[in-house]
């Protein structure tokens, strides 16, 4: 992209900025603030979450059997350790496993949907753009595999991918193979919106006076098409990151996900489901909870940007 | 009786930085049978007076002060349930587009029957009698077969008449009509401003007729009401005002008409509201790298130019479908001349512009400029050296510019791109351009967006003459402008040959337009050249019918006030 | 409109022989079905016995068209898992799945639809804003916490209803059915919400924002400036213009709600193919994995065939482009 474009021009640019219209939306959206505050804390707490998280669920010296089953906030019977959130099974403080859980879902989640865009956006780009052919070849692939839907083709994927993998890599490779299959399952929603915007944007003026100047059809796709078709991308990409965070959680709990050493949200709601019948409610409560406040935040928030970047709706 | 009364009539829109007051205390009446024009530039709060009568403004917009009475009962202030039952039974509109105005799942006989029934409980089959009877009204052939088909499978200007049917369903005593025939083409656009003329007469209807185009004014109203910025300036019979305009704002905007019947040097500058732009074409002169003559003295000659593009693919080539949008079209420009092409929409004109700016491929046919053949060079490269000579200036001001780049960016692309200078010689090149065309030099570092129409047009101008090019292609740089933007930038045109030499080719439909612009003139029909002629002669002494028939459609704009115009008549 | 057909039909088959092709490389590459049936104890002779038995040393597309034959004729194999064919297990546990996803599909489009227009129509009405929101909490709640919820509240707290298993079934040939007893009803109950759920928002939700885009269009304004009544202007002139886009997506979700059936199938532990493919996937099943895809896949196409049609039907411009008058 433009290397001049993105720099500053005046140094009032920023106080600008701010009173755009959409800062403008933001600041006045309560619904808006809130799912970007959660959405923040929950980040901050995964980055965080060694500095945070009291206890490392990952190191066994510091795991406690006789601390299982702890309640949360009253002190455990044995020991008299209190946990805010309480402990699983095995004495693990359930607050600290979902700061660390979240870090699995969100790079999962942040990693698929990055994977899914890029793809996207460079088929999308080009189906519009050189048409022919390989607008045909792109887009039928896309029909077909938006006809199967995501979670099943990020199974089938992982599935596979099982399959070829020799079983002492399983674990290792399991998150990779979920930001594949995840990605892979969602590449077509990015290169839909933007092959529809490249098709608008190519038959305008200002295209065609490129062209006209000689310019290649690299250059007119990345400097002049791509910045004009960004603002869908941005409410995909965000609705996208609900939903891969979803999948994975979904995939997780039906135990083709991410493996019990490595933890995310829905492995953890996977392992609580056991304990739900025996009353240790809290064990499958909290994961639940920050799962809902995630997706439910990000969901708010590419719904609030949807309408915030329509510029039919803006008049 | 008064049929309609509008007195002090304000419409105010609540924005986030301040009230926006689209109108602002607005009289207007409308007598049985009269025709009252309703005029002004874009942004004059006109087509929100039309909104405000029917009830149908966009929120938050809402009537702030003044009243609108029907028949001397007032009707504005009425909740939805009154205000139905007056829309359509009493008040009808007719939109711009006939192309949206239709539901396209539905055939128009169910569209006209649902509309009948409701007003006139009417059992099924007098509904469709008087259906049909409508549709023949308007001019539809054969309505008793049409009245089943689907809106699409109508041309636009039948759907325009449906429009109409439909708006007549119910017997109203007014019609508001709101730009009517602006999507239509010139000849489809005098039958049905005759058919809204003979339809006022005969069932004495009174219409509101909303326009920008004086043209549709003169020929057409009876009365006119002119706006300026939400607020009437002035108002009488339309005799009146266009002959003898008193208002200031008027008589800038009379002048700035285009006439059919006399060509002018220089458009007089507009003194009225906003502030004059200065532009200076003959200083750029001095720095101008002005090319050696072409030899044989043509620049640019087009030989038996043809284009045909595939409507519907098939895996079997002989049973694809092509429209051929060009067929063996040629002409020759001289230096330093104009040439315009004029044509309807559909006949080929712009695309032939686009062959010649090479940003469509030929289908047979040469282009020789300056004695090469441009058909024969086909790489990149080999094309560099022609298209840093050309350049184009586009039709629509809020497209032809990449919302996402600041204007020096937009300005230096075919600099940089041709490597015609480097470093701060760019810079310098783009401001200088930018204080010519009357922007200044801070305008680089803005956005599109943060300019009007006109003004980016004008930025579009300064990039056509970056690169220092010979020869200009013009498509229809003004036909989305308002009319007293057109002017300025059809002077800085004129200028642009004046002072720098250049060549051009000038596309428009708009006739009066071309004879102000052009040297030589061509005249296309579906796709083939009629007739190719000196500006003045085609004027006076056509040698085709279809020429002759453009020109008789031409609105004649005889009782246009001429004041103003007096010393730049040629 | 014959042509039309055809060529739908035409496309559709290519895309059930990529699919297929996807199916039998899994079923080829993915692991070596040698070692996965002979086990450690084997011997060269017996591998070559076996891969001749097979077909496995013949060319890749002459195994491709067996393999496509054989799936016609519902031989998809020998499931590693169970050593059973895998067509039996599939027929058994077919009409498990079907009857879960036909009730779902019909709670989530018949409520879907009727809430969408409800919200576009009354846009900024109180109830209209509160459905809203709670959608978003549809959308953002995974499937497998709305199964787990339900089964807590109706199964575990208030004892109501089942939490697993599929009740009493009466068996009409290879077809079984729980929709004839009570506690087959009964049992169905929580899975038909659980899935049907997330599909209905998302009909909601596009319906809603498919219906509020044509009403913003000319010829409603214009419908309204001739007078028509509110209600028919909602339902003639918007609600058919829009379902046309609405009908494509809602083909799509149909399909999706059969796939989605393995996440709540595995929460109830419903008898159906989706808990099946789930286990497979697990063991590295493969033979079961390609002939649920097989499956699956000739389901969505024919939905999508469906649903072409349909919009045929129903948008007279699709009709008329064949006589050129475009």
């Amino acid at each position: 992209m433009s290397d001049q474009a993105t720099q500053p021009a005046t140094p009032s640019r920023l106080a600008k900025a701010w009173d755009s219209d959409f800062m403008y939306n933001f600041r006045h959206s309560p619904v808006a603030m809130v799912s970007f505050f959660v959405v923040a804390l929950l980040v901050l707490g995964a980055i965080f979450a060694p500095l945070i998280a009291p206890y490392d669920p990952f190191d066994p010296a510091s795991l406690d059997l006789m601390n299982g089953y702890t309640a949360p906030m009253a002190p455990n019977d044995f020991t008299g350790d209190v946990f805010w959130l309480g402990t699983d099974d095995q004495g693990r403080d359930v607050f600290s496993t979902i700061l660390y859980g979240m870090r699995i879902s969100l790079f999962v989640g942040f990693a698929a949907v990055a994977f899914a865009m890029v793809l996207g956006i460079t088929l999308g780009l080009i189906a519009g753009y050189v048409g022919g052919w390989t607008e045909t070849i792109i887009m039928r692939a896309a029909d077909v595999q938006l006809t199967f839907p995501a979670i099943l083709v990020a199974m089938l994927i992982f599935g596979v991918a099982k399959g070829i993998t020799p079983i002492e890599h399983q674990d290792t490779m399991a998150i990779w193979v979920l930001i594949i299959a995840i990605g892979l399952s969602d590449w077509v929603q990015f290169a839909r919106v933007v092959r529809g915007a490249t098709l608008v944007e190519k038959d305008k003026e200002y295209v065609q006076a490129a062209r006209m100047i000689g310019r290649g059809k690299g250059i007119i796709m990345l400097r002049h098409i791509l910045p004009n078709v960004l603002s869908p991308v941005l409410v995909i990409a965000t609705i996208s990151l609900a939903l891969a965070i979803i999948a994975e959680a979904t995939l997780s709990f039906l135990g083709v996900g991410a493996p019990p050493t490595q933890p995310s949200l829905g492995t953890l709601i996977r392992i609580g489901q056991d304990f739900l019948f025996s009353g240790e409610w809290w064990i499958i409560l909290f994961p639940s909870i920050t799962l809902l406040a995630l997706a439910l935040s990000v969901n708010l928030l590419g719904d609030w940007l949807r309408d915030a970047l329509n510029p039919r709706l803006q008049k | 009786m008064t049929l309609l009364t509008i007195e002090d009539l304000s419409v105010h829109f609540p924005t986030r930085h301040k009230v926006f007051v689209a109108v602002n205390d607005a009289d207007l009446t409308v007598e049985p049978g009269e025709i009252h024009g309703l005029v002004g530039e874009s942004g004059a709060g006109k087509s929100t007076i039309g909104a405000a009568v029917m009830g149908l403004l966009e929120r938050p917009g809402h009537i702030a002060g003044g009243t609108v009475s029907f028949k001397g009962e007032k009707i504005s202030g009425r909740d939805a349930e009154g205000m139905r039952s007056l829309r359509g039974a009493k008040i009808s509109m007719i939109f711009q587009d006939p192309l949206t105005s239709l539901n396209p799942l539905l055939t128009v006989g169910q569209q006209l029957v649902e509309t009948i029934q409701f007003h006139l409980k009417l059992t099924d089959k007098d509904s469709r009698q008087r259906a049909i009877e409508l549709l023949d009204r308007v001019g539809i052939p054969h309505p008793d077969d049409r009245i089943d088909m689907y809106p699409h499978q109508f041309s636009g200007g039948m759907r325009q008449r449906v429009v109409i049917a439909l708006a007549l369903c119910s017997e109203p005593d007014v019609i508001i009509a709101d730009e009517p025939t602006t999507a239509l083409d010139v000849s489809i656009q005098a039958q049905i401003l005759d058919l809204i003329k003979e339809l006022a007469r005969e069932r004495q209807t009174g219409v509101i007729l909303i326009t920008h185009d004086m043209g549709v004014i003169a020929d057409t109203t009876d009365k006119v009401t002119v706006m300026y910025q939400g607020e009437v300036v002035e108002s009488g019979t339309t005799d009146q005002v266009m002959g003898d305009p008193q208002h200031e704002y008027t008589k800038s905007l009379i002048a700035a008409v285009p006439r059919p019947t006399l060509k002018v040097h220089r458009f007089p500058q507009l003194s009225y509201g906003g502030r004059q732009i200065e532009f200076h074409i003959d200083d750029l002169a001095r720095n101008w790298h002005k090319p050696e003559p072409s030899k044989s003295g043509t620049l640019l000659k087009v030989d038996k130019l043809s284009k045909t593009f595939l409507t519907k693919g098939h895996i079997i080539p002989s049973r694809r479908k092509f429209f051929t949008a060009v067929n063996e079209v040629s002409f020759d420009i001289k230096d330093g001349e104009v040439f315009g092409i004029v044509g309807e929409s559909g006949s080929g004109k712009s695309t032939v512009a686009r062959m010649i700016a090479t940003l469509y491929e030929t289908n047979g046919g040469k282009i020789t400029f300056d004695e090469t053949d441009v058909t024969a060079l086909h790489s990149h490269k080999d094309l560099e050296g022609y298209r840093r000579q050309i350049q184009m200036i586009f039709q629509d001001p809020y497209s032809s510019l990449n919302p996402r780049m600041r204007v020096d960016e937009i300005i230096a692309e075919p600099v940089k791109h041709h490597k015609l200078l480097e470093g701060a010689a760019i810079q310098h090149r783009v401001d200088e351009l930018l204080e010519r065309v009357g922007l200044g030099s801070d305008a680089g570092r803005k956005y599109p967006h943060e300019f009007s129409g006109g003004q980016r047009q004008r930025i579009s101008i300064a990039r056509a003459l970056a690169t220092q090019p010979r020869f200009l292609i013009c498509d229809e740089p003004t036909s989305a402008l308002d009319v007293s933007i057109q002017a300025q930038i059809l002077n800085i045109l004129k200028d642009l040959q004046e002072h720098l030499g250049l060549t051009m080719l000038f596309i428009s439909h708009d006739l009066p337009v071309v004879r102000q612009m052009c040297d030589r003139v061509g005249v296309m029909r579906q796709g083939q050249m009629v007739e190719v002629a000196d500006t003045e002669e085609l004027f006076a002494n056509p040698q085709t019918d279809y020429t002759r028939e453009l020109l008789s459609l031409m609105p004649k704009l005889e009782g246009l006030s001429t004041e103003g115009l007096k010393d730049e008549i040629v | 409109m014959l042509t039309f057909v055809i060529r739908r039909v035409f496309q559709s088959a290519l895309v059930l022989l990529i699919v297929g092709l996807v199916a039998f490389s899994m079923f080829r590459f993915v692991g070596d079905p040698i070692d996965n049936m002979l086990g450690q104890e084997r011997t060269d002779a017996d591998i070559a016995r076996l891969r001749t038995e097979l077909g496995l040393d013949q060319p890749f597309p002459v195994q491709y068209m067996k393999f496509l034959s054989g799936a016609a004729e519902g031989n998809f194999g020998v499931s590693y898992r169970q050593g059973r064919p895998v067509g039996d297990i599939l027929l058994e546990r077919a009409p498990a799945t079907l009857e879960l996803a036909a009730v779902s599909g019909f709670l989530a489009i018949s409520i879907g639809i009727g809430l969408g227009v409800f919200t576009a129509i009354r846009k900024d009405g109180f109830l209209a804003n509160f459905i809203m929101s709670a959608s978003l909490i549809g959308v953002s709640l995974p499937t497998f916490l709305i199964g787990i919820l339900l089964i807590y509240l109706f199964a575990v707290v208030l004892g109501w209803l089942p939490s697993f298993g599929r009740g009493d079934v009466v068996h009409f040939g290879w077809w079984s059915t729980g929709l004839l007893t009570s506690s087959g009803l009964k049992a169905l109950i929580l899975p038909s919400i659980t899935l049907g759920l997330y599909q209905m928002t998302l009909i909601m939700r596009l319906v809603r924002s498919e219906m509020l885009e044509v009403l913003r269009q000319d010829y409603i304004r214009f419908a309204r400036a001739r007078g028509l009544k509110e209600k028919s202007v909602n339902f003639h002139h918007a609600l058919k213009n829009t379902l046309v886009p609405v009908i494509t997506v809602t083909g799509l979700q149909l399909g999706s709600i059969i796939a989605f059936a393995i996440i709540t199938e595995t929460v109830f532990q419903w008898p159906g193919v989706g808990l099946l493919f789930i286990n497979a996937i697990q063991f590295v099943d493969i033979p079961v994995m390609a002939a649920y895809l097989m499956l699956i896949s000739v389901m969505f196409v024919g939905i999508n065939l469906i649903v072409d049609l349909l919009y045929f039907a129903i948008d007279p411009r699709l009709r008329t482009e064949q006589k050129g008058a475009k």
